[in-house]
């Protein structure tokens, strides 16, 4: 993404934070100098505090040198015997984890996120480009280098979904320009299937389109190179799509799923059993016509559904 | 000593515990004391967990000031206790509270669910605390625990942000790596708050419940209309 640099007037910085200002485009320290330290005190601030506030707000993002392999390195399973897998991971891979209920699919992305040194329940080590990131770059590293979504997310943001996308890229000193704004719409939109505008409020959003516009953002907003995902398959968006929007920013992609469609897109899949990776599977020929069927089936599960929606009888030979 | 603040049910309780959890695994004596207003079920849910705890109320004073009013004493409590790490958690209640101590290890605690204006209407307890620590991070979408960051960092540059889940107990290791490496201190005599406390000094402080112009007397702010 084109990360053009925004830079904030200091009017428009101290108003935002609460102070009432009568002459607009004045430099920061004429604004500060200015102020009583009475008042400054009073609003829970002091001068120094206001100057480094102002230019965290004007600092790039770190740019972290690229991500080009994960190594999970084996840990344990439930009973501490040893995980017979080390598993590499490169950029423009999707990787499906499956597994029954409890067997530790959750674990492993968990394990991933905190980039897990053996010190989690499973003793597994992540390894990023060969090596241990460092204890100091754990704690800032996650949130740059990971993006997760959920079952269990939800948008609680108070505003609509225009404001939203502005407000993530202001945040990741990204140009919110309208274009963006128009291409993470197209985008969302043609994910959900049911459409929604600039101005619905993200609250309001149903499960499928909320899936969809937090997918979208992943792809476009969020720098980080690895994208975690559990278990998002009843939400109703189109997940060939999806995949392949993600795959196509050269992000790694680990889905946790019990979906046989989102399993089967997967390059490799790796299956959970007692905690530890059991097994890792490739998809094959065979598979990938299994694939092909299965989705003209979720294709024909669609068309009926619409044609109830829109009150048709059912003539489809299904 | 460490200071833990935050607004209510943000997850201070969660995180103090998990936090405590893993100190535990070394052995290191650890004790914590809640400061609330009111009342809390926070006391039985340390005792529940083994921790050893008090629980100190300030009723109709300021919480603020009945913190600092209290807070050697307790540093004291803790020395005959032989406590390594004595924690204090305590709601701020007006978000003008100022808990934090000068050289004190002191850890903020806010939730991304409080939603995104809310790091710039908490003042010196974020402002000028060591750690954020942003919880609830499970229930919300990846942009919006990137923008509530975001905001954190705007009003805080200088701290160290850690998300941690209450919860599981995700990323309280590394919590607990820096409670283990906080300076230790003999006393707390001499030492000083990082920012004056919010202040009163008025009829009202002294019990008054009339209304009228007549019955404000001492440190009296008025509104602009
Ligand atoms: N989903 C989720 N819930 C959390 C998390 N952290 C805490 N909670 C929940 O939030 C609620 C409040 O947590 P507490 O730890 O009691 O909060 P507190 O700040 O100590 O509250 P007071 O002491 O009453 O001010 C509890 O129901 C916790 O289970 C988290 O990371 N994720
Ligand atoms: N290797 C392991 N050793 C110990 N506990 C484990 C291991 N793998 C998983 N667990 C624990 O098992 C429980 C269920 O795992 P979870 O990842 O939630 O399962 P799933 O997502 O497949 O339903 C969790 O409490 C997890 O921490
Ligand atoms: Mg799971
Ligand atoms: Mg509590």
């Amino acid at each position: 993404m084109e990360a053009e640099k925004r830079l904030v007037s200091p009017y428009d910085f101290l108003t935002d934070m609460g102070f009432e200002l009568f002459e607009k485009n004045q430099s920061l320290d004429s604004y500060v100098e200015a102020m009583n330290p009475d008042y400054l005190e009073d609003m829970g601030t002091n001068r120094e505090m206001l100057r480094a506030n102002y230019h965290a707000i004007h600092k790039k993002p770190e740019v972290d040198e690229k991500v080009k392999s994960i190594l999970i390195k084996g840990g344990v399973n439930k009973d501490g015997e040893k995980e017979g897998f080390d598993i590499l991971l490169k950029p423009g891979e999707i990787v499906s984890i499956v597994g029954p209920t409890g067997s530790g699919k959750s674990r492993l992305l968990a394990d991933i996120e905190w980039l897990a040194q053996g010190d989690t329940p499973t003793g597994r080590h992540i390894l990023i480009n060969g090596v241990q990131p460092d204890e100091d770059k754990r704690y800032s590293m996650d949130e740059k280098l990971i993006s997760q979504l959920s079952q269990n997310m939800n948008f609680v943001m108070d505003a609509n979904v225009e404001e939203f996308i502005r407000m993530h890229a202001h945040s990741r000193n990204i140009n919110e320009s309208d274009l963006l704004i128009e291409k993470v719409m197209q985008w969302a939109n043609d994910l959900a299937g049911e459409p929604f505008t600039k101005e619905t409020p993200l609250t309001a959003l149903s499960g499928g389109q909320s899936r969809a516009l937090m997918i979208v953002d992943v792809a476009f907003l969020c720098q980080s190179p690895i994208v975690l995902i559990d278990e998002i398959e009843n939400a109703g968006i189109d997940r060939r799509q999806a995949m392949a929007l993600l795959v196509s920013t050269e992000k790694i992609i680990l889905i946790a799923t019990h979906d046989p469609v989102l399993a089967l897109m997967a390059n490799r899949r790796l299956v959970i059993k007692n905690g530890a990776i059991d097994q890792v599977i490739e998809g094959d020929e065979h598979e990938k016509r299994v694939l092909g069927d299965l989705e003209k089936m979720a294709e024909k599960m669609l068309s009926v559904r619409n044609a109830l929606r829109m009150g048709n009888k059912i003539t489809l030979k299904v | 000593m460490i200071t833990v603040s935050g607004p209510p049910s943000s997850g201070k309780t969660s995180i103090i515990e998990k936090t405590i959890k893993e100190l535990k695994k070394k052995e290191i004596e650890i004790a914590v004391i809640k400061f609330d207003c009111l009342s809390t079920a926070d006391e039985m849910i340390y005792q529940k967990k083994g921790i050893k705890t008090k629980l100190g109320l300030s009723g109709s004073l300021c919480p603020d000031h009945y913190f600092v009013n209290n807070i050697d004493a307790c540093f004291r409590w803790g020395r005959q206790e032989n406590v390594d790490i004595l924690i204090t958690e305590s709601a701020g209640l007006c978000n003008r509270c100022s808990p934090h101590i000068k050289e004190v290890l002191s850890v903020c605690v806010i939730d991304n669910l409080s939603g995104y204006h809310t790091p710039k209407k908490i003042g010196p307890m974020l402002k000028f605390a060591d750690i954020v620590v942003i919880t609830k991070g499970d229930i919300v979408s990846q942009a919006e625990r990137e923008v509530f960051a975001y905001n954190v960092k705007k009003v805080n540059p200088h701290a160290k942000i850690l998300h941690i889940n209450g919860i599981t107990g995700q990323g309280a290791a590394q919590l607990s790596k820096l409670f283990e490496i906080a300076e230790d201190y003999d006393s707390l005599d001499e030492k000083k708050l990082r920012f004056t406390m919010p202040a009163a000094l008025c009829s009202y402080c002294l019990g008054e419940t009339m209304i009228g112009k007549d019955y404000h007397i001492g440190n009296v702010k008025n509104m602009n209309l």
